[in-house]
C-alpha cells in the first residue's frame, strides 16, 4: 500500500479526475442531514473536515431500496437489461466501509448474489477519516480503523490530504490525476498522522460500552426490559433503513392494469414489520415487537460473530440518531448491563 | 473490488415447470406433479430429502414448498400444497398444462450420509407427512441402505390424513413398521387407525438401539416438544433427532432475512435441524 498527497490547493481539481472514472456522488446538505446526492459542479464537490453519515448508507448504492428483478408474463419472463453506471462515492467514513466489507461477506457466502455483485463492481469508494459526531461510537466497535475494501482513503493534515491508495481502481484514479496526486509527502507526515489520530481518539463522546455485550445479549434472553422497549417501539423500522448493515428484503410481484404481464420487485424490508416471520396458515414466529427488537439486536451485536467472525455493529450511530423513541445501541446496551 | 461471479445459473430466475398431474388428499392440500417444459433441464436438478423449492406464480409471487417426491424416480416434481393463502389459492386455480417457475433446491435436506445403514424413526403430523413423503419414499427405494423403518403419523381427522390409501396399503408391507392416528374420530378405519395423538404411538415403539437410530420430525410447530420428549425417551443423542422446520422466505439463499434464527437462515443450516440446534436457539420451536 503507498500514500500520496493531494494539496488542499488542488482539492478543486479532484472532481474533473474522478468524472473520468463515473458519476460522482458525495454527502450534501439536506435540511439538517445530509444526502449521498450526485454531484454536477465542481464547487460541490466538498471533503469535510467531520466525519459525514448520510441518513442512507452507502448500501443505497448496492441494494438499491426497490428494484426490478425480472419481468414477466403468464408464462415467460426476462431479466430488463440495466445500465448501472460507475459510481465514486467521495467522504465514505471508516465505519461504512466497514460496513460494506461485511456486506461483501453477506453477499458472497453460500450463494453469491448476483444483483449485488454488479453494482459492487461499478461502485468506487474515496473513504475518509473525520471528526468524530457526537453518536458515533466506532473506536468502541473495532471500526474506527479501516484496512481494506477502499479504493482510496483521504486523512485532513492540515495544508494537504495524505491520500492511501487501496485497490487497482484507486491506483487508476492517482494516475490519472497525476499533477495533483504527489508522490512527494512531507517528511514530517508520521508526526502529524499520528497527531491527527490521536486527537481523534480524544474526541469521540460517546463512550458506550461493548465489552461483552455478546455474552450479555444471551444472559438476558428472558429479562423484562424487551417487553419495556417493545412497548415504547412504533415498529417503524427507519433504525433498519438507516442501519448501514441491514440487508433484509421481500419480493412481491406488481402486476399491469391489463392483469397479464408485470413486475417482480424486490424491496427493503424491515424485521421490525409484524408481518415479517409470518408465515403460511398466520402462524406468527415474531408477533410481539419486544421479539422483533431482540432479535435485531441479536442480529447485530450476538448472531453476526457466529456467521461471520464479527458483530455487524460498525459504531456509525445512525440508531440513536434516527429512533424517534431513544431505542438504539446505547440505550440496549445499558440495560444489558444491568 | 473485482469478484468472479457466476453469470449461470441465475439464482433467483425459475424454471419453467408444467402440471402433468394432480388430485386432491384432502379438502384442502392437492397433490401436484411437475416437469420442466423444457425437459432436458431436469437433468440439472437433483435434490435430497428435506429440502424445499421456491414456487413462483408471476403476478402472484413465490412461496417455498417442501418437495414431496423421491430424488430417486427423478424428472418429476411433486408436491403437496395446502390452500391457505394468496399463492396457494391461485396454484388451486391451475389446470393440468398450466406453467410455474420452480427456484432451487434450497436448504440442508436430511443428511441422508449420516442415516445410511441406521435405524430411522419418522414422526409425522399432519401436513408433515409431504416433506417425510421425499424420505419415506427414498428410503424405500434403497431400502437396503437403513435398518429397521418405523413410521408414526398422525392427522387431525381421518378427512385431512395425507396419502391415506397409500398409508393404509402400507401398513401391510414388511419394508417398515407403520402407525397411523387420528386426534378424534376414527369410524370405519378402527382397524388401520388409532385413535389419539401421535405421541400414543410410540407405546409400539419398542428395542430401540440409540447409538444405531436416528429420528426424524415434521408437523406443526405444536407438536415438536411432545413428540421429542416422547423420543428422548429412548436415549437418542441429541444431534440424531432431527426436526424439519418451517419459516418465512423470499429467497431461500439465506439474503432476505426473514428466516433467520439466531445465527442460522432455515434456508441455509435448516429446514432440518438437530434436537442440539433447538437447545441452543430457543426460537426454534
Amino acid at each position: 500500500m503507498r500514500a500520496l498527497k493531494l494539496s488542499k490547493k488542488d482539492e478543486i481539481k479532484l472532481y474533473d479526475v474522478l468524472k473520468e472514472f463515473g458519476e460522482v456522488w458525495a454527502p450534501v446538505p439536506k435540511g439538517s442531514k445530509y444526502v449521498y446526492a450526485k454531484i454536477e459542479r465542481k464547487e460541490d464537490l466538498v471533503i469535510h473536515e467531520e466525519c459525514i453519515l448520510p441518513i442512507i448508507p452507502v448500501k443505497k448504492f448496492l441494494m438499491p431500496p426497490d428494484f426490478t428483478m425480472l419481468k414477466f408474463t403468464p408464462s415467460k419472463y426476462s431479466i430488463p437489461e440495466e445500465d448501472i453506471p460507475t459510481t465514486v462515492v467521495v467522504g465514505v467514513p471508516a465505519c461504512d466501509i466497514h460496513a460494506v466489507n461485511i456486506l461483501d461477506k453477506f453477499y458472497t457466502t453460500d450463494y453469491v448474489d448476483n444483483y449485488y455483485m454488479k453494482r459492487r463492481e461499478k461502485l468506487i469508494i474515496l473513504g475518509k477519516s473525520g471528526t468524530p459526531g457526537e453518536n458515533c461510537f466506532c473506536h468502541k466497535s473495532n471500526t474506527n480503523i479501516v484496512e481494506e475494501g477502499y479504493d482510496l482513503f483521504f486523512f485532513d493534515l492540515g495544508d494537504y490530504y495524505l491520500v492511501w491508495v487501496g485497490s487497482e481502481k484507486g491506483d487508476d484514479i492517482v494516475r490519472k490525476g497525476a499533477d495533483i496526486f504527489s508522490e512527494e509527502v512531507p517528511k514530517d507526515v508520521s508526526k502529524k498522522f499520528v497527531e491527527f489520530r490521536k486527537n481523534r481518539n480524544k474526541s469521540y463522546t460517546n463512550n458506550v460500552d461493548l465489552e461483552g455485550v455478546t455474552d450479555l445479549m444471551e444472559l438476558n434472553y428472558d429479562a423484562p426490559f424487551w417487553d419495556e422497549f417493545g412497548d415504547k417501539c412504533l415498529a417503524c423500522g427507519q433504525c433498519t433503513m438507516v442501519c448501514p448493515t441491514c440487508t433484509c428484503f421481500n419480493v412481491i410481484d406488481d402486476l399491469a392494469l391489463s392483469g397479464e404481464t408485470g413486475e417482480r420487485r424486490r424491496y427493503w424490508d424491515s424485521c421490525m414489520f409484524k408481518d415479517y416471520s409470518l408465515v403460511a396458515g398466520q402462524h406468527n414466529f415474531r408477533e410481539s415487537k419486544a421479539e422483533r427488537l431482540k432479535l435485531w439486536y441479536t442480529h447485530k451485536l450476538k448472531a453476526f460473530i457466529g456467521h461471520f467472525g464479527s458483530p455487524s455493529c460498525v459504531g456509525c450511530g445512525r440508531c440513536i440518531e434516527t429512533c424517534p423513541v431513544d431505542i438504539n445501541v446505547v440505550t440496549v446496551v445499558e440495560k444489558l448491563k444491568g | 473490488m473485482k469478484y468472479e461471479y457466476k453469470k449461470e445459473p441465475e439464482l433467483y430466475t425459475p424454471i419453467m415447470m408444467r402440471i402433468i398431474s394432480k388430485r386432491d388428499l384432502t379438502s384442502d392440500v392437492r397433490f401436484f406433479q411437475l416437469v420442466p417444459t423444457e425437459e432436458y433441464k431436469h437433468l440439472n436438478l437433483d435434490y435430497k430429502p428435506g429440502q424445499f423449492m421456491m414456487l413462483s406464480l408471476f403476478g402472484t409471487g413465490e412461496a417455498p414448498f417442501s418437495i414431496s417426491s423421491s430424488p430417486a424416480r427423478k424428472g418429476i416434481f411433486e408436491f403437496a400444497i395446502r390452500k391457505t393463502g394468496k399463492i396457494t389459492n391461485k396454484i388451486f386455480e391451475l389446470k393440468d398444462g398450466d406453467q410455474l417457475g420452480l427456484r432451487g433446491p434450497f436448504g440442508n435436506g436430511f443428511p441422508i450420509e449420516r442415516m445410511l445403514g441406521k435405524d430411522i424413526i419418522i414422526v409425522a403430523g399432519g401436513l408433515g407427512a409431504a416433506p417425510l413423503r421425499s424420505l419415506l419414499l427414498y428410503i424405500l427405494d434403497n431400502r437396503e441402505l437403513f435398518g429397521r423403518l418405523i413410521y408414526l403419523y398422525g392427522a387431525r381427522n381421518i378427512d385431512d390424513m395425507l396419502y391415506k390409501p397409500d398409508f393404509t396399503e402400507m401398513l401391510q408391507s414388511d419394508q417398515l413398521e407403520l402407525h397411523l392416528t387420528v386426534d378424534k374420530g376414527n369410524e370405519g378405519y378402527e382397524n388401520e387407525i388409532e385413535e389419539g395423538l401421535v405421541t400414543h404411538l410410540f407405546k409400539y415403539v419398542s428395542d430401540i438401539d440409540p447409538k444405531n437410530t436416528i429420528a426424524c420430525v415434521c408437523g406443526p410447530p405444536v407438536m415438536y416438544k411432545s413428540v421429542v420428549k416422547e423420543i428422548l425417551k429412548y436415549n437418542l443423542e441429541k444431534d440424531k433427532i432431527l426436526l424439519n422446520l418451517e419459516r418465512r422466505m423470499k429467497c431461500g439463499t439465506g439474503k432476505c432475512g426473514h428466516c433467520i434464527i439466531d445465527y442460522r437462515y432455515t434456508c441455509i443450516d435448516g429446514p432440518v435441524f438437530t434436537y442440539w440446534d433447538v437447545i441452543h436457539m430457543r426460537e426454534l420451536i
